[in-house]
């Protein structure tokens, strides 16, 4: 007993020192069905979700919201859309207002090589070619295995690699991959 | 020992804490399989070897790998297996030098892996990088490691006391060069960097208490940002320096001169692959050594 107390007291000093509100997002869905068919799926996949009441201000449609990881989000809305679920939205929280995406793009032509930055990812083609030579940045999982994808394709053979992105760094790539291709593949 | 602790991009590699094998063609050999050298752990794991044979400490090195491909049950079952180790096995007693690398940010299991840690001996030096750095940070144990190697975009993310994730700094905060030192001041008030950080940038600074003490610009290798991996070298070299002596403050100097000038040997364009770089470390390490004794 002795030994649980101190492993309880260790264990309540090493919380997170804190709020977790900041890797939370929240998803609104058009009704209650949709909410409870979305919990049901996700949890069963198992993703730590909770239904939640959402806050005034961001109440559409039903009166319930789905929270989840932040850090999970690409996966969680990719296994939705598969199970043909959308979310009205997604928003990502923080303590007094509702996160943004970082400024997206920013470009750097290296005369051959074009370098296309989403975030914190880069994806670089060469532009004769359009092949994609290299990808840098992120330090989600999913971030070398989309690499191992990507590298050495064309813009246009490249596999949807939204499909298989699991994590921010993930949905950062398939962002950076876009970009790329509206920049250098002519209609 | 060195410990490094990280993931692989394959979906079907188990928990395992092995001591790898480097071969010469661009492959690690963990448990009989041969794992390529590219963007990742595998290349920080890679060029700390090629730092730690340097120093005759070839095989001072255990790391707790599991495949996860960005669905989670890897780094989570890594988390857990982690925690026990140090709870359990005496060689977690050995490790001075501790790296964390790619994995999924999971509070809960940060907090397990630190609590064991805090248990330990002696508490090692401790090196957080990518997903872990992020997942440190969002738990607010930044100052409970020694050194972050964050990147610019990273930096920010650092020095936003609100963002979750890079993905989402607010936007007053710029992830540019010329915004390092605001980024500094602004991540060590809010506490959310260790005692020393090394950020990855055009030129690259080594901070210490939340003071730039080095600022390294040469050489000057514009390619490096654009290939996959030089953040993990840089890494894994400064890791393996730490390990084998060198103060921080200096392994963090010495690993940017020696990660561009691996770099500036390879010859690189943006699309060189990162094993190719890491091939010219030790001829980096030796033109280092040699300026060092002229100097």
């Amino acid at each position: 007993m002795k030994r649980l107390k101190t492993y309880l007291k260790k264990w309540l000093s090493m919380s997170p020192k804190k709020e977790k509100l900041n890797s939370r997002a929240l998803l609104i869905f058009e009704n209650t069905s949709e909410v409870i068919k979305a919990e049901n799926i996700l949890k069963k996949e198992g993703y730590k979700v909770m239904v939640v009441g959402p806050p005034p201000q961001i109440r559409k449609g039903c009166d319930l919201a789905i929270q989840i990881s932040i850090i999970e989000s690409a996966g969680i809305l990719n296994l939705l859309e598969k199970r043909k679920i959308k979310p009205l939205e997604f928003l990502p929280l923080s303590d007094d207002q509702t996160l943004r995406p970082v400024e997206l793009f920013h470009i750097k032509d290296f005369g051959d090589y074009l370098m296309v930055r989403a975030a914190n990812i880069k994806l670089t083609v060469e532009k004769r070619t359009l092949k994609i030579v290299n990808i840098s940045g992120g330090g989600c999982p999913d971030v070398p295995y989309l690499a191992s994808l990507l590298i050495g394709k064309t813009l246009n053979d490249a596999p949807f690699i939204k499909e298989f992105a699991h994590t921010l760094c993930g949905y950062a790539l398939a962002l950076a991959y876009q970009k790329a291709k509206e920049l250098l593949c002519l209609e | 020992m060195l410990g490094i602790v990280g993931i692989l991009p394959y979906s079907d590699i188990p928990v395992m804490v092995e001591k790898p094998i480097l071969t010469e063609e661009s492959c690690l050999i963990v448990k009989n399989r041969k794992i390529p050298i590219e963007r990742g752990t595998s290349a920080l794991i890679a060029s700390a070897m090629k730092v730690l044979k340097w120093f005759e400490k070839n095989d001072h090195i255990l790391c707790f790998l599991v495949g996860d491909i960005g669905k989670g049950e890897g780094s989570k079952a890594l988390y857990q297996y982690l925690s026990k180790f140090l709870d359990e096995d005496p060689v977690s007693n050995l490790i001075e030098v501790f790296v964390f690398h790619y994995i999924l940010p999971d509070v809960d299991g940060l907090i397990r892996v630190l609590m064991s840690l805090e248990n330990l001996t002696r508490k090692p030096f401790l090196i957080a990088d990518a997903g872990f750095m992020y997942v440190v940070k969002m738990a607010g144990y930044s100052n409970f490691f020694d050194l972050f190697t964050p990147d610019v975009g990273e930096l920010a993310f650092l020095a936003d006391e609100k963002a979750p994730h890079p993905f989402y700094t607010r936007g007053f905060l710029l992830a540019e060069e010329d915004q390092i030192e605001t980024l500094i001041e602004r991540a060590y008030k809010y506490h959310n960097l260790p005692q020393y950080v090394f950020v990855k940038a055009k030129k690259d600074r080594v901070v210490q208490n939340g003071k730039i003490i080095y600022k390294i610009e040469e050489p000057f290798v514009p390619a490096l940002e654009a290939i996959g991996g030089t953040g993990d070298t840089l890494t894994g070299i400064v890791s393996a320096l730490i390990y084998c002596g060198y103060p921080p403050d200096e392994a963090c100097r010495a690993s940017a001169i020696l990660n561009r000038l691996s770099g500036c040997l390879a010859k690189v364009d943006p699309s060189t692959q990162i094993d190719k770089i890491i091939q010219f470390i030790p001829e980096a390490l030796e033109i280092y050594e040699l300026n060092q004794n002229v100097a």
